[in-house]
């Protein structure tokens, strides 16, 4: 009963979570909250702070440790196939459709009118991370890393994880100096 | 060995992406487009669109149909889980030593200092986009495009779904 449960809850939260992880975290905290119950406002507030603070996609994430909580091993399988496994399933159907199709004009035209789109859906991701860089970070250093990143990466060809790397382990390692102000977003 | 590719494409951006789904994009798009040549830039947009046309978690949609278009369905299980597990993994197992440091100024700094080198990756993934666009579908029609859905998904606030569909169908209409 609890893995059906579990599998409806994290199944509605990926069918319904258009744009992203980020997207359907409400989504899950109206499941898990307050339609099972199965946290509390202030665990659910703990779990989300946590995954953040760790890479890699928050929504499955979200869905392994809940579906742990609630049902073990079997429970977090569960939970994390719901949250995906639809939406996998959907985009292989249509885009192999859509690839058969390649050499028809219309479908040429498609491809063409949808670049720019995503170029745009781009272009706004590309603000929103500098001005929380620069919420962060002030105007000098965001600038400073942006052009160092880009001179790194693009220029020198550097493989990007490298750098993110180092800047992670430097953010570990740097001696830390009390009372650092808190951003609170992530 | 393709597997092992695949599960090192979708591995290193799986560890390094903080700030979820979408930070991973460009990290995705440097080792299936730059390091693999798997996809041209026209093919993983294509593909961008349509992830972001559907629902559900950005990261796992991208690697499961890269996955599957390499390796079949046991790639496609080898993307999602170089994806997803090692995440999942730390997350569950290190929770109780991470409780302490969920506050910590030094994981809040780890996101704050990546930000610069994620928008730089976006912003030149953009700019691959619109350039390609223009060799494509020539200077009126991307510049047309981009004003459109700029206005459409920014200010209009029209859900980014509908104005994939909607430039969907102008594509077919009017490009083909």
């Amino acid at each position: 009963m609890k893995q059906w449960q579990l599998f409806l809850a994290f199944f509605r939260v990926g069918m319904l979570g258009y744009g992203g992880g980020p997207s359907s975290i409400p989504l899950v905290h109206k499941e898990v909250v307050e339609k099972y119950k199965w946290l509390s406002d202030d665990e659910f507030a703990d779990i989300l702070a946590l995954g953040n603070s760790l890479p890699g996609p928050i929504a499955t994430k979200m869905a392994g440790y809940i579906g742990h909580r609630v049902a073990g091993i079997t429970g977090m399988m569960n939970a994390v196939l719901a949250t995906i496994v639809p939406t996998i399933t959907i985009m292989i159907v249509l885009l192999t459709f859509l690839s058969s199709f390649r050499d028809k004009a219309w479908v040429e035209g498609m491809t063409q009118a949808v670049v720019p789109v995503v170029g745009v859906m781009l272009a706004v991701l590309t603000y929103d991370f500098f001005r929380k860089a620069q919420g962060k970070l002030g105007w000098v250093l965001t600038l400073v890393m942006t052009f160092v990143s880009f001179v790194v990466i693009e220029i020198a060809g550097v493989h990007p994880g490298l750098v993110i790397g180092v800047l992670l382990l430097y953010a570990l390692l740097k001696p830390s100096k009390k009372d650092e102000e808190g951003g609170d977003e992530s | 060995m393709i597997y092992w590719e695949i599960f090192v494409a979708f591995f290193i951006p799986g560890i390094l992406g903080y700030g979820g789904g979408p930070a991973s994009i460009p990290l995705v798009e440097n080792e299936v487009v730059g390091r693999f040549g798997w996809m041209s830039v026209n093919e993983f947009s294509e593909m961008l669109a349509m992830a972001n046309a559907l629902p559900g978690p950005i990261a796992t949609k991208m690697a499961g149909y890269i996955g599957f278009q390499q390796g079949g369905v046991l790639g496609a299980f080898v993307g999602v889980f170089a994806t997803v597990a090692p995440s999942l993994i730390l997350m569950v197992v290190l929770l109780s030593i991470l409780y302490k440091f969920k506050d910590s100024p030094k994981v809040k700094l780890m996101t704050a200092l990546i930000r610069p080198t994620i928008a730089i990756l976006l912003g030149v993934m953009a700019f691959q986009f619109f350039a390609s666009s223009y060799e494509g579908a020539g200077f009126l029609q991307t510049i047309f495009l981009i004003a459109a859905s700029f206005i459409l998904m920014e200010r209009m606030k029209v859900h980014p779904a509908f104005v994939i569909v909607g430039s969907l169908v102008y594509g077919a209409v009017f490009l083909g």
